[in-house]
């Protein structure tokens, strides 16, 4: 490995401290509590909405998420490894065909809705009915 | 200023290639990881002798079979292995260092500036837009073949000639380039490793010269004449460095009978 790959990894797990990112990814509804300085006084913010992109890899990988506040359409990025978010919860996984869900961005109501995400990666496999599939 | 009374040695080092980091407070700092890799005095210049003072830095291995036997003397003297880089760096009289000496990242502290010098990329032949960063001519009304040239190089009859210096095409790159008054990040002394704010001239594995910087507020509690790394490391290796460069110039012989 390289020295540089090497100090990215090093820096990724000093930022992270104990904390964890979850496995999410394009479709996936988030929340994300993000530190918020406000003067000297700090509070947690909730944001949640649809991530539609993951961008970047490694150390570098930054993610989108976007919700309609008030009408608005809102957008924020952060670096997935910012210090600056202490927490971040899948409330739901979507099911998408794309890895980059901009479309979104032309869309709004009911066109804009993202069907949940009941098996594949990342979610344990329940057998189905009346089959004898087996895969844990 | 008091630093030409002061004056300290800079370090030689290698670009390793760029990454960020994050501070405590959510931002993230773009960095350049230097390596010193076996950074070590390898010849003083004095005032008797040179008519200047300065330390000549050495870093990098070198094969001492690819070594010259002039180089591998020159080496030898100082007792260190042979090095791929040499630097003279000037400093004021006190602050010489003794040949064999290494070098340790911590000789910079966080917080600190420092001048980055190296070798620029090399671009070639480039054309007046991509050297001088001229506008080039229109896109469209009537400008044919000319799109990227850099125009009228000057007047009329009078004074009938192109001035001295008129920028025009030429090579661009690989020349020297001082980048001034960037932050020290973090330092790895174990490691010999300096991570530095910014971009830094030259591409990955090139050497690079670094300097406290000359502009800006010095800082005061800098390690004067340098950081050596552990005093009594030096003293342990003389003896194992004696060694191979005793060898070297007995191998060179070996080689000249075989030819």
């Amino acid at each position: 490995m390289n020295l540089i790959q090497q100090l990215e990894q090093e820096e990724a797990a000093r930022v992270l401290g104990d904390k964890e990112i979850p496995d999410f990814s394009a479709g996936d509804t988030l929340t994300v509590h993000v530190w918020i300085r406000e003067g000297n006084r700090q509070r947690i913010q909730r944001f949640e909405g649809v991530c539609i992109a993951r961008s970047g890899g490694g150390l570098n990988e930054n993610f989108t998420v976007r919700k309609i506040s008030f009408g608005e359409g809102v957008e924020r990025v952060w670096p997935v490894h910012s210090p600056l978010i202490d927490k971040i919860e899948v409330k739901r996984k979507g099911k998408v065909r794309r890895a980059k869900l901009y479309y979104l961005r032309d869309r709004r109501g009911k066109s804009a809705r993202i069907a949940e995400r009941t098996t594949g990666r990342g979610i344990e496999a329940r057998p189905a009915k009346g089959k004898k599939k087996t895969d844990a | 200023m008091s630093q030409a009374e002061k004056l300290r040695t800079g370090l030689l080092a290698k670009k390793m290639g760029m990454t960020r980091v994050f501070s405590e407070d959510g931002n993230h700092v773009p960095v350049t990881v230097l390596s010193l890799d076996g950074l070590q005095v390898v010849a003083q210049r004095t005032v008797e002798r040179d008519g200047y003072s300065a330390v000549q830095l050495g870093a990098g291995a070198a094969k001492a079979k690819r070594t010259t036997k002039a180089m591998r003397g020159h080496f030898a003297k100082a007792s260190v292995e042979p090095k791929r880089k040499l630097v003279e760096f000037r400093v004021s009289e006190d602050a010489l260092l003794e040949p064999g000496a290494a070098l340790s990242a911590e000789h910079f502290t966080p917080g600190q500036c420092v001048d980055v010098a190296g070798t620029s990329i090399g671009k070639g032949f480039a054309g007046a837009m991509k050297r001088w960063n001229f506008g080039g001519l229109r896109a469209t009304h009537g400008v044919s073949i000319s799109h990227r040239s850099h125009g009228s190089t000057g007047q009329c009859q009078d004074p009938g000639k192109v001035f001295k210096g008129k920028k025009m095409a030429g090579h661009l790159g690989s020349e020297r380039v001082t980048v001034q008054g960037l932050e020290i990040v973090r330092v790895d002394e174990e490691r010999g490793l300096v991570w530095v704010k910014g971009a830094i001239p030259g591409a990955a594995g090139g050497w690079v010269e670094v300097r406290d910087a000359v502009k800006g507020v010095k800082a005061d509690d800098l390690p004067y004449p340098a950081k050596l790394i552990e005093a009594a490391a030096p003293e342990a290796e003389a003896p194992a460095d004696e060694a191979p460069a005793a060898e070297a110039p007995a191998e060179a012989q070996d080689e000249g009978a075989k030819e």
